[in-house]
């Protein structure tokens, strides 16, 4: 990994500076085909991912509480997520006699499109070669990379919502505005969040903020990576949290609190379009923990990535795995939280963190610019 | 003063924009990056009704009128649903707005920062303390309480 130049010594300029500028400069042009098959290959990845997902999750979770988790699907119930996709292609697809028919037959695809569209502007390493032929290890790389993953991850609650609508069940209704304040509470404190780290990158395209990081800087004896967890961890752990929340996994999952509203805004549907909710779910889990590791964590950078651009994608897998396992965690180990609680620590405790993070970060980078005193 | 000079600064930085890093021009590809995510949001929905019909082709469709009714813990339904909710849920929507809007000024904002310099961090200290006061005047008016 290069070390950055202006980035030697003990010093607040090279506290999480542009030390090394662009670490390689533009993508490679590649033609339109090309990107479609890589976009295509990534989307078949995020859905082989989410099946093994829930594998993982009941696998790890049996762990936690002693048990051995599914084993009579395949070795080690590795075939489980294959049975449970086939048995709910099986079932019967039950739409309610009160139901808005077309609202209800369309709003779980909603959040399954917006879920999986999402994976378009992750970064999955830099250029490579493949067979002669400079390969983008991205779909798209767009400029308002970070806004568009926040901006399709709020698309989402639309498909919750409608759904919860047009169920005409009250358990439906009632969880699917939970679902909406929470998100749409839990989406201004992740947003905000990031701004420490667009502060810092200077950029908004998601390759461009990973590619920033890949910068080593030195501290005296001590050479670190410029992730931003080391320059932004506040940030960091305000974004872990609005993100379970934001996927309104548990400690956060009132929308589906079992005990209160059966099973939330899903109550009323069966077979796929009941699965679509959960692979949406899923799915936002997986690209949730590849945006964080991206952003705090450098993405693809690690030790020996320069050499095998292979290893870059299993530094991210592995950062990744770490983000997953740490949901399971949080689900075997928090009960849920109250709803007023779960609002006023977005609103009381997290927005004016996010908001003094923000002052913070701009005041240290115009002293380290020294654009001031 | 202070103003003209930002304005030159980012006027530079348009210009840097426009040229590569080699001093030529620079591809423009943001269209094609939008196209590409056209086709794949194309292509997911595809996907999804395509498992749909799949799910229509294996699947029992045996429609009885219990199964038509909506859920309701084991007893019939006598009442039928009205989409009726609590207020405080429109407050939270348009906090919601107000701040959300505050996030996309500020976006921009973080982006452009180093350019910006002292006045860009003076100017959103002001709109970031007013917006603290609406936050902290919601908060005594009670309007961030749920129960």
């Amino acid at each position: 990994m290069p070390v950055g130049s202006a980035a030697t010594g003990f010093g607040v300029r090279g506290w999480g500076g542009r030390a090394g500028g662009h670490a390689t400069d533009m993508a490679a042009e590649q033609p339109l085909w090309l990107t479609f098959i890589v976009a295509f290959i990534f989307m078949n990845v995020l859905l082989i991912g989410m099946a093994y997902m829930t594998l993982f999750e009941r696998k790890v979770l049996a762990a936690m509480q002693d048990r051995m988790g599914p084993t009579r699907t395949g070795p080690k119930g590795f075939l489980q997520p294959i049975a449970d996709g086939i048995k709910l292609l099986g079932k019967e697809d039950l739409i309610p006699a009160a139901a808005d028919k077309w609202v209800f037959r369309f709003a779980p695809l909603v959040i399954f499109v917006t879920a999986i569209v999402r994976v378009a502007v992750i970064p999955f390493g830099g250029t490579i070669e493949v067979f002669g032929t400079q390969v983008n290890l991205f779909a798209a790389d767009l400029n308002v990379g970070a806004l568009f993953l926040l901006a399709f991850g709020s698309l989402g609650v639309y498909g919750i919502i409608l759904g919860a609508y047009a169920s005409a069940n009250r358990y439906s209704l009632l969880g699917g505005l939970r679902a909406a304040a929470q998100v749409v509470s839990y989406e201004i404190v992740l947003g905000l969040s990031l701004v420490g780290v667009f502060l810092l990158a200077g950029t908004l395209s998601v390759r461009e903020i990973m590619e920033r990081q890949s910068v080593d800087l030195q501290f005296g004896p001590l050479v670190l990576p410029n992730w931003y967890i080391l320059s932004q961890p506040l940030a960091f752990v305000i974004f872990l949290i609005a993100a379970i929340a934001e996927t309104n996994r548990a400690p956060f999952d009132l929308p589906e609190a079992e005990t209160e509203l059966v099973s939330g805004f899903h109550t009323e549907y069966s077979a796929f379009r009941f699965s679509f909710y959960f692979l949406g779910e899923y799915i936002n889990m997986i690209i949730v923990s590849l945006f964080a590791a991206v952003l705090f964590l450098g993405g693809t950078d690690g030790p020996g990535t320069e050499q095998f651009w292979l290893l870059g994608i299993v530094w991210l897998f592995a950062k990744v795995m770490f983000f997953l396992f740490f949901y399971v965690w949080l689900r075997a180990t928090l009960p849920r939280f109250r709803y007023d609680q779960l609002m006023g620590i977005a609103w009381k405790v997290l927005l004016p963190l996010t908001l003094l993070n923000i002052l913070v970060t701009a005041f240290i980078r115009l002293v380290g610019n020294g654009q001031v005193f | 003063m202070l103003r003209y000079d930002v304005v030159e600064r980012l006027h530079r930085r348009q210009r840097r924009c426009e040229t590569g890093p080699d001093g030529g021009t620079r591809v423009q590809t943001f269209g094609g990056e939008w196209l590409v995510i056209g086709l794949m949001t194309i292509a997911a929905f595809g996907m999804g009704m395509t498992l749909l019909n799949l799910n229509l082709i294996i699947g029992p469709s045996k429609p009885s009128a219990a199964k038509a009714a909506p859920y309701e813990s084991g007893l019939p339904d006598i009442t039928p649903v009205k989409p009726r909710y609590s207020p405080r849920f429109y407050v939270v929507a348009m906090l919601f707005v107000i701040f959300d809007i505050e996030a996309i000024f500020i976006f921009p904002w973080a982006v452009i920062f180093d350019d910006l310099g002292l006045y860009g961090f003076v100017t959103m200290l002001s709109f970031l303390a007013l917006l603290f006061i609406g936050l902290v005047y919601a908060w005594k008016k009670g309007a961030l309480e749920w129960v």
